[in-house]
């Protein structure tokens, strides 16, 4: 059985998935998570190259999926949660471990997970979450 | 690449976080929870989360051993995964891997597989390559997240963990010699489709366990010309905490050389990661001098014996991630429904 759908996409997206790399502009500094080929700021002026994120930060507010969409049933309840990265930008991402653990203040780290499934026969998709950084050495990506 | 000397340049390991107790297994079984804890000296088990496997606990652990390395991912040259339960029967675990870590596409990589002791195949793999002049560095993981079937005996010690190790010059530890000891012998399997392994039962010990752990270590030793009394540490596959204490007795070592790798007590057996698993609670602790003996030993049937020496490097390195007893402190207790949930042994969801 053929799953076209979804293989292409994650595989273009995969540097960005798996290793938490965004862009920056080189002409104005602003950085980009996912990243982007053109700056928003400098547009045609800026020139832009990939960027490593540490992928660190902090919760800046987080909800929990309780009804959760297809595909991420079986994980509810689970964290989501605005995080704003040490580089800068916020993204959204899930948070692991025990809910009752997530508040808004406390620094993150990322952590290599399975994203979501293509059904029994489909690829497991793979790539970044956070879970709380209680500041222990080496964990960073 | 200067030096003569081979051997283990970082490790890392990992354990998930969540721990469920033999008496809560037990409770629901309806079995006697003292006399399993000390038929199989083991206490309690990790399980990994829902959104863990053998590719996430291996990226987990292999990003300890680069940190304790201190080198670029792109320069290790070689990637074996040893694991009976790689997510994919036909897709290596070993490219999802490679690429989550930046270390490819200049790297050859392959998945192994040798019931328990695939982890430790590949350290042998990944020595040769080394001293061959193949790879600067080449990292050998050993990862499970292993699956009993509810009611079977094997649920008790049926775990999860990995350990990453990778081989160079310039060691930590030095391999002074190594052994192998295989035989066709049946103990225990898992056929294609299959959910969960068969076993022989009461076989596993005496003709399987037993004869091959001792044959690679007895082996081993007369190689080196060495006895149980030149090594500080002594280290064996855990499939429970009792095999390991009679076959280092059989083997001539103490129990004192032993207990500081006995990690299967509180996390119970990672299959592939378990000898290695020990191996890393001891270089946690182990000084520069300190030689080590190893044994894994995989159903099927054989054994890998290693000698370690640990030298000067291990001080400052060690101290680059987290140790082995770091993972295993930090847990949390499930219960037996919400385990039975993040395994997915509820069919039909
Ligand atoms: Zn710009």
């Amino acid at each position: 059985m053929p799953h076209t759908s979804s293989v292409p996409l994650f595989w273009r997206l995969k540097k960005s998935k798996y290793m938490m790399i965004g862009s920056k502009c080189q002409t104005c500094g602003s950085v980009f998570f996912p990243p982007r080929v053109i700056c928003a700021k400098c547009r045609s002026r800026g020139k832009v190259a990939d960027h490593q994120f540490t992928g660190r930060g902090v919760i800046e507010s987080f909800t929990i999926i309780r009804a959760a969409p297809e595909g991420f049933e079986n994980a509810a309840p689970y964290a989501v949660a605005l995080i704003r990265l040490d580089e800068g930008t916020s993204i959204s991402g899930q948070v692991v471990g025990s809910i009752e653990d997530v508040a808004a203040g406390k620094r993150v780290r990322p952590v290599f997970r399975r994203i979501t499934q293509d059904g029994d026969d489909g690829l497991i998709h793979y790539g970044i979450k956070w879970e709380i950084d209680d500041g222990s050495a080496g964990t960073e990506a | 690449m200067s030096g003569e000397e081979i051997g283990i340049v970082g490790y890392g390991c990992y354990v998930p976080r969540f721990r469920i107790k033999v008496e809560e297994i037990a409770r629901v079984w309806g079995e006697d929870a003292d006399s399993v804890k000390s038929g199989l000296a083991v206490e309690e088990k990790s399980v990994p989360d829902m959104d863990e496997d053998t590719i996430t606990i291996s990226v987990a652990a292999a990003k300890n051993a680069i940190l304790r390395a201190g080198i670029s991912p792109s320069s290790i040259g070689a990637l074996y995964i040893g694991s009976e339960s790689h997510p994919y029967v036909v897709k290596p675990s070993g490219t999802v891997v490679s690429d989550a870590l930046g270390m490819g596409p200049d790297i050859m990589v392959a998945d192994f597989e040798f019931a328990c002791k695939a982890g430790t195949a590949g350290v042998q793999c990944c020595y040769s390559h080394v001293k061959a002049g193949l790879a600067d560095y080449a990292m050998a993981i050993g990862a499970d997240t292993a699956q009993g079937r509810p009611g079977d005996a094997l649920e008790y010690t049926a775990a999860a963990g990995g350990v990453a190790l990778i081989m160079g010059r310039d060691p930590l530890a030095v391999l002074e010699g190594t052994y192998s000891y295989t035989t066709d012998t049946s103990d225990f399997w898992r056929r294609e489709g299959q959910d969960y392994p068969s076993h022989g039962a009461r076989f596993t010990g005496k003709p399987a366990y037993f004869k091959h752990v001792i044959s690679a270590g007895k082996g081993l030793l007369a190689r080196l010309n060495a006895k149980p009394t030149d090594f500080q540490y002594c280290v064996l596959h855990m499939p429970n905490g009792k095999f390991p204490a009679t076959a280092a007795q059989q083997l001539g070592f103490t129990m004192q050389q032993l207990e500081p790798s006995l990690v299967v007590r509180k996390m119970g057996n990672c299959y592939s990661g378990s000898s290695m698993m020990g191996l890393c609670a001891v270089l946690d602790v182990a000084k520069p001098g300190d030689r080590i003996f190893m044994v894994s030993y995989g159903s099927g049937a054989g054994s890998d014996a290693f000698a370690w020496r640990v030298t000067d490097k291990i001080a400052e390195r060690r101290e680059r991630a987290r140790k082995a007893a770091d993972y295993i402190s930090d847990m949390k207790y499930i219960d037996y429904a919400t385990y039975v949930r993040m395994r997915g042994k509820l069919k039909g969801d």
